[in-house]
């Protein structure tokens, strides 16, 4: 019953049964029964209220408690950046008890030394399992056990109106053992994003939950949304600019849309390959064979979009297209233009490639054969 | 509409950006907030009230079957229907809504209530600039942010939620801690904010501030934005300026610019902090979810020194510190001048306490040290080999006097607001036009207030100084009046051991005498070869300038200003007055409470020890309250403590050797 009153959606209330007892009668008694029923109830409902209400009025301490034991799962996590306002930190939270830590794929991974900070101010180096590029996710692994920890799976769903709290190192003010940030806010819209190319972009597709709460600050990606309780919600994204408002916009990614991809990267499925022992061909594959012009690599990390393909080019018979995002080349992720042209560099340029790609929502998968287009 | 999603998919049309409504009410229990979920009763409230006032109504769940199911005796039905909802709803409807939820809005009520007539709306001259503060106590006196007044003249005008404007004047300045003391002028019963314990703070307590954004309290009320604390003991770095937040709150609080020098309350409306910072970095100057306060405690350590009308410094310890490989905080550089070098504390020593805190990052050390005002005495407590050693420090001054004087006057090193790229950007309103001192018009004190500010240098405002000079020197006066004891003074008593001793103190010449040994001072020959000599001539200059200065008083001793209040060892604590007689230094350090002197320290320059005096156990003799026993540190003989068996005003004026044998 409570849990009736409470739903202001109240579609659990339409089973079909319930829907055809009220509308068949026609006679009067029927429906005055109907309204006292439903009088009764409320009545009780509102009874109940009270006695589940009173029992709800903890401590202040509790909610202390809550904030504390969500803080002691966070890490916090430094690495590559630094420069033209790139912020050389972020935040991250632990998921198991032996030193898995999830947080978001970003320049800060890419430098030679990632240090992964815990709530009690020890402070480790952390391992790249691997990454996520389309979820921009990635793996640390640490070596420590018996961590407070989320599981991912006990992790709880939101929806507008759901209050919820932020948890992240934002503007890197946290340090040592200094516990990182909270906010409070609310749930105001479940959504997908319109990102656009450059910097402040998202690859993620899914929905998102979008916070009122301005959660979204430097350093804050990879922190976690829970709701009141201190349950896992969501992981806070990037920095984010929406392409149709051109507006800071505040979200995080549902849990849900994250497990598959994390266990596989625990299984190792989605590693990172180190290539330095593999020969380079003598005549590797190039941007421009294929046809394709990239936009300017104008920042730091900038993701591979295609800006222009060359017509009758190889990429144009495949049918890549404008603002198409590059994802992968032969199953090697390639996260920015500079990535991508050092993977290049592996393949030969009479071999066949495989591309991933993102279009809008869409994932689309080519292959380019430039023996057999030469042919034609 | 997104049909794979059960919720309600978003265009990104603004006006879909603001929150559901209903669910977006907050309620606050104790110190966290409840939300309408967890209350349970709230939507069915909502639903009947949604019924009674016949809005229209959806046309799917409950009350579209409802509908339809009286639709056939419309009128009747309805009529029935809400009879008995309306006996159900006054029966219980008071209940329904829970008393505990009635209970906990009504204290978020009272809670703004409570705090809102305090605070203070500051606009600066001529439309530019202004800002936020708070009133502390009912005489007037509020906090605000250094760089809110830094556009002001010496006098403001404030407003307060009562719809009065009020004339204001500048107290005391902490150009470092970036905050400021006015007075509210008129009254002696404003409405006051009640300090709160700032360390009891914790991150996910409910707080709200309350202020001037973007100055919009041109109709006197203030802004309230509501949040939480999102972190406690924060250290932000000085931004391009010597501004530096130490142990401050960080809140979610929306902090814009115009809420800088205005209150964060707790859940209760106690004040916690004085907004003051924020962090912004792309987004423009508007509130990022971050805001910083300077905690209460920090404004409470600083409360006497800024109502001296001082430029306030912050203090520094004399040593630094790093963290080593282990996480212990090391001390990695000591300035050998300082008095903690003195002490026999050396690089690489541990650093475990200071202040009576624990400290374990350097942070943690920063966030400690800058919480207080120079001239501050803490214990701090050092670790090497094992042993644990704990002095007892007087804390110097971070900056140079010059360098305060002209960081207010604007003249270099002005905190203006930093670049937008710059992370830490005090929100202090609108920037202040670029103005420097002899563009400032010329100040015009409002009608009765003129004698409430007097320049000087060094100062904000000198007339708070000589107001509590005055203050401690009446009180003191009233149960200790030597004024006419000008002839020499013997004193006659016995040390540690019971040996006799016997002192004699003159206008020029000042004499020590024991069993075995003597010493003269004499005032009118060259001090400096005196004092390297051997022997208690530091402590006899200090007992000279101790009688000087209770026969002639703080203004004809010297240069006697009012420093503030600070801790004194083993004792209450005290007033410090600092007088400057010829080139010596004495600190003069009055007991607040009884008012009594309570120590003296004499300074021969800055880099050695000074002769310190404590008098305790003052009694009536021959009608004059004078102590009977003092406890002396670097005394240049084995003299302790002193126990004054009779004191005697000699005829004959000049003291030497003759007179003392």
């Amino acid at each position: 019953m409570i849990e009736i009153s409470l739903d202001t959606s109240s579609s659990r209330l339409m089973n079909p049964s319930t829907t055809r007892w009220f509308q068949s009668p026609q006679t009067s008694i029927v429906n005055l029964a109907a309204v006292f029923i439903w009088s009764f109830v409320s009545f009780f409902i509102a009874q109940h209220a009270i006695a589940l209400q009173d029992d709800r009025s903890s401590p202040p301490a509790s909610f202390r408690n809550v904030v504390r034991q969500v803080q002691a799962k966070m890490v916090k996590i430094v690495g590559g950046g630094g420069v033209r306002g790139w912020e050389p930190y972020q935040s991250g939270f632990c998921i198991s008890e032996d030193g898995y830590v999830l947080t978001s794929w970003s320049y800060v991974l890419e430098a030679e030394v990632v240090s992964v900070t815990l709530d009690d101010g020890q402070k480790y180096d952390g391992k790249l399992v691997g990454y996520d590029p389309q979820l921009e996710i990635a793996v640390l692994k640490i070596d420590t056990n018996g961590l407070s920890h989320f599981k991912l799976d006990s992790a709880v769903p939101a929806r507008p109106g759901s209050r919820v709290l932020a948890f992240s190192n934002l503007y890197g003010v946290a340090t040592g053992n200094d516990p990182v940030s909270v906010q409070s806010g609310v749930v105001s819209a479940i959504t997908k994003l319109a990102s656009r190319r450059g910097a402040f972009s998202t690859a993620f597709t899914g929905d998102v939950y979008l916070v009122d709460a301005i959660t979204n600050n430097p350093g804050a990606t990879g922190g976690v949304v829970c709701d009141r309780k201190g349950r896992l919600v969501g992981m806070i994204g990037k920095e984010f600019v929406d392409a149709k408002l051109d507006t800071w916009l505040n979200f995080a990614i549902p849990i849900d849309a994250l497990i598959n991809s994390v266990s596989e990267i625990r299984n190792g499925s989605m590693v990172v390959q180190d290539r330095s022992q593999t020969r380079k061909p003598s005549e590797p594959m190039t941007l421009n064979l294929l046809g394709i012009v990239l936009v300017p690599d104008v920042v730091d990390r900038t993701p591979p979009f295609v800006d222009r393909v060359v017509p009758g080019s190889l990429a144009d018979k495949v049918g890549l297209r404008l603002d198409d995002l590059i994802i992968s080349i032969d199953g090697q992720l390639c996260s920015n233009i500079k990535a991508l042209e050092q993977q290049l560099e592996y393949v030969d340029r009479d071999a066949k490639m495989k591309l991933s790609v993102r279009r809008g929502r869409e994932f689309v998968e080519v292959t380019i054969n430039p023996t057999a287009t030469s042919s034609n | 509409m997104d049909s794979q999603n059960t919720s309600r998919s978003l265009d990104l049309d603004p006006i879909h950006l603001n929150h559901p409504t209903d669910l977006r009410a907050l309620v606050w229990e104790g110190n966290q907030f409840l939300s309408l979920e967890n209350l349970k009763c709230e939507p069915w409230a909502v639903r009947h009230r949604t019924f009674a006032e016949a809005r229209p109504l959806p046309r799917h769940g409950l009350f579209a079957q409802v509908q339809q199911l009286i639709r056939p005796g419309a009128i009747v039905w309805q009529l029935v229907f809400s009879l008995f909802l309306s006996v159900a709803c006054t029966a219980n409807g008071q209940e329904a809504l829970s008393p505990a939820l009635k209970n906990s809005e009504q204290q978020r009520i009272d809670a703004v209530a409570r705090a809102v007539p305090s605070a203070v709306s500051i606009f600066g001259p001529g439309g530019n600039g202004g800002g936020s503060g708070v009133v502390i106590s009912a005489d007037g006196f509020a906090v605000t942010n250094f760089h809110v007044i830094q556009s002001c003249k010496e006098f403001m005008k404030c407003s307060m939620a009562d719809g009065n404007l009020y004339d204001a004047v500048i107290v005391g300045i902490d150009p470092t801690g970036d905050v400021a003391l006015i007075k509210l002028l008129g009254r002696d019963d404003f409405p006051a904010a009640k300090l709160a314990d700032s360390d009891s703070v914790q991150p996910g307590d409910a707080c709200f501030a309350v202020g001037n954004p973007f100055l919009l309290a041109t109709n006197f009320q203030p802004t309230v934005s509501y949040g939480i604390v999102s972190g406690t003991h924060r250290y932000q770095y000085p931004s391009g300026t010597i501004l530096e937040y130490t142990d401050c709150i960080q809140t979610d609080a929306a902090i814009n610019p115009g809420n800088s020098g205005g209150p964060l309350f707790n859940a209760l409306g106690e004040l916690i902090g004085i907004n003051g910072r924020g962090s912004f970095e792309k987004r423009g100057r508007v509130n990022v979810g971050v805001g910083y306060a300077i905690s209460s405690n920090q404004v409470k350590l600083f409360l006497s020194h800024l109502k001296s009308g001082r430029l306030v410094d912050h203090a520094t310890a004399g040593f630094t510190v790093a963290t080593d490989g282990e996480g212990d905080v090391r001390i990695d550089g000591i300035l050998e001048s300082s008095q903690v070098y003195r002490r026999g504390v050396r690089e690489d020593d541990l650093l475990v306490e200071f202040a009576g805190r624990e400290i374990k990052s350097v942070n943690q050390f920063k966030n400690v040290l800058g919480i207080f005002p120079k001239g501050w005495r803490a214990p701090v407590t050092f670790r090497r080999d094992g042993n644990l050693t704990t002095v007892y420090l007087r804390l110097q001054g971070v900056h140079a006097a010059e360098e305060l004087v002209g960081v207010v006057s604007g003249n270099k090193n002005r905190p203006t607001m930093p670049p937008k790229k710059d992370p830490n950007d005090p929100p202090g309103g609108p920037e202040p036009k670029s103005e420097s001192v002899d563009a400032k018009p010329i100040v015009t004190a409002p009608a009765g207030f003129e004698d409430m500010h007097e320049s000087q240098p060094g100062f904000a405002n000198y007339h708070f100084n000589r107001l509590n000079r005055d203050r401690v020197w009446s009180q003191f006066r009233s149960q200790c009046d030597f004024s006419a004891q000008t002839l020499s003074w013997r004193i006659v008593g016995k040390d540690q051991n019971g040996k006799s001793i016997s002192i004699v103190l003159g206008d020029t010449k000042s004499g020590l005498k024991t069993d075995d040994d003597a010493w003269v001072l004499d005032m009118a020959e060259d001090l400096m070869p005196q004092m390297q000599s051997d022997g208690p001539a530091h402590l006899l200059l200090s007992l000279h300038m101790w009688r000087k200065l209770l026969i002639l008083g703080p203004d004809k001793f010297g240069q006697t200003i009012y420093w503030g209040s600070v801790p004194a060892r083993n004792a209450e604590p005290v007033d410090l007055l600092i007088a400057t007689r010829d080139i010596i230094e004495s600190n003069l350090l009055f007991n607040s409470r009884s008012g009594l002197l309570h120590g003296l320290e004499v300074f021969l320059d800055a880099d050695r020890d000074p002769c310190e005096i404590t008098f305790e156990e003052y009694q009536s003799v021959e009608e004059l309250n004078f102590p009977r026993k003092l406890t002396v540190r670097t005394s240049g003989i084995d003299l302790k403590t002193f126990t004054i068996d009779r004191i005697e005003f000699l005829d004959k004026s000049p003291a030497d050797k003759e007179s003392v044998e």
